[in-house]
């Protein structure tokens, strides 16, 4: 399917974690998986990059893990249900691995929050001639 | 007869777990947060439901990138609180329904729903969090449970007019099943919340307050939201909206809202709860 088919796609700043997504992510997402044993996130630990070999994933997808690129991470194919056994497994709260793909500091997200967060005006469509009106009813 | 008498709707946010686990609900600066559940824990000790039928989304414990059900029913005898990477939560296994379950799979199944059946699974804060909060901390949850896991990490979903039919299939199933049971269903989920991409941190008051207010009567007119709306309006984590449909649907057409909670936020999440009767008139009329 080609990107522009896709209904989703001039929603801004979101990643829809969809067939294309789980094909290209699905070693990347199972190796955040196998962070869930405790054994597992030892010898992850222990050697960072002798673990990811271990795991068919791509070159790019071993850098982002390493770098902790939580942005690239998604764009890559990674969930962000399975990133967090990732960022959990460095002692990181939710909160704070998702700000990391904000242009706020982790600080200034959790004072957005506080304040009622992120309003939905002018983030609903990519082209901002939309974004003012409220979306249509889409199909299913 | 077995019978649904009530449903409710909750967010199941981990924050709440961990504040709950580590002996703080009580504390001031949450206040806000649980004084919205004191109404529904004094409520659910009247109500004394026999089993709670609680649809939830798995987030990546029970199910992982090999297999990926739309719509998955525990027929289990008993499920274990998930370790999703930091142990696993303090709170008592849960116990299942696995007689009602299974009345309830192969009459769903006739119905036209291909439901995935689980015999072992772990349950993570999607099921075990909602049980915290309606319940509180206790030696044994005093109901069984039947989970009820519903896709919403992959995309599509399941739609909402389908998860609304579900919840009507499944009151048909309950109320053929012969003991006298009070069974209550749970949507669970919710409410705005994006949790990646620039925009991160997504919340959308107006939408979610619309669709607690829509959820009660056009519920029909709820059920035709897209994904993609769901997604735009209120998050890509907002469209596990679309599971308390499915609690809806397993209500009478006419019910009575007893009581509504809304606050943000909980960490990354708007915090949504409400709780519906099924009324005595529509109660006469939907019996039979």
């Amino acid at each position: 399917m080609n990107n522009n088919n896709k209904p989703y796609s001039n929603i801004p700043g979101t990643t829809v974690f969809d067939g294309d997504m789980v094909r290209v992510g699905f070693h990347l997402n199972q190796f955040c998986m196998s962070l869930m044993q405790a054994s597992n996130r030892d010898a992850f630990k222990q050697d960072e990059r002798a673990y990811l070999d271990q795991w068919p994933m791509t070159q790019a997808q071993k850098n982002a893990v390493l770098a902790r690129d939580f942005t690239q991470l998604i764009a890559l194919g990674g969930n962000i249900y399975y990133l967090v056994k990732l960022s959990s497994s460095d002692g990181l709260s939710v909160a704070a691995a998702v700000s990391t793909m904000t242009d706020l500091s982790p600080e200034d997200y959790m004072e957005m929050m506080r304040n009622g967060g992120r309003s939905p005006a002018g983030n609903r469509f990519t082209d901002h001639r939309e974004s003012d009106k409220k979306s249509s009813k889409e199909q299913q | 007869m077995a019978k649904i008498i009530a449903g409710l709707g909750t967010s199941h946010i981990p924050l709440l777990g961990h504040i709950i686990d580590k002996g703080e609900s009580r504390a001031e600066n949450w206040a806000p947060i649980f004084d919205g559940f004191q109404f529904t824990k004094r409520w659910i000790k009247e109500q004394k439901p026999d089993v709670v039928i609680l649809v939830y989304n798995d987030h990546a414990t029970a199910f992982d990138m090999k297999i990926i059900p739309t719509f998955a029913i525990g027929c289990g005898e008993e499920y274990r609180p998930a370790d999703e990477g930091y142990g696993a939560r303090p709170v008592p296994t849960v116990k299942g329904a696995p007689k009602l379950a299974w009345h309830i799979t192969e009459s769903l199944i006739k119905q036209g729903f291909d439901m995935t059946i689980v015999n072992e699974m772990d349950v993570d804060h999607g099921l075990t969090v909602p049980l915290s909060m309606v319940f509180g901390e206790v030696e044994e949850w005093p109901c069984q449970v039947i989970p009820l896991a519903v896709n919403t990490v992959v995309y599509p979903a399941p739609t909402g007019e389908r998860c609304l039919a579900l919840g009507k299939a499944i009151r048909a199933a309950v109320e053929q099943f012969p003991e006298d049971l009070n069974v209550q269903v749970w949507g669970t989920g919710g409410m705005s919340h994006q949790l990646l991409g620039e925009r991160a941190g997504l919340i959308n008051r107006e939408w979610d307050l619309a669709f607690m207010d829509d959820l009660q009567s056009h519920y029909e007119a709820l059920a035709k939201i897209s994904q993609v709306e769901y997604i735009r309006e209120s998050g890509t984590e907002g469209s596990e909206m679309v599971m308390w449909l499915i609690m809806r649907g397993a209500l009478n057409h006419e019910v009575r809202e007893i009581h509504r909670h809304y606050y943000v936020p909980v960490s990354n999440t708007a915090l949504g709860h409400l709780i519906y009767e099924n009324t005595d008139a529509a109660a006469c009329e939907g019996g039979e």
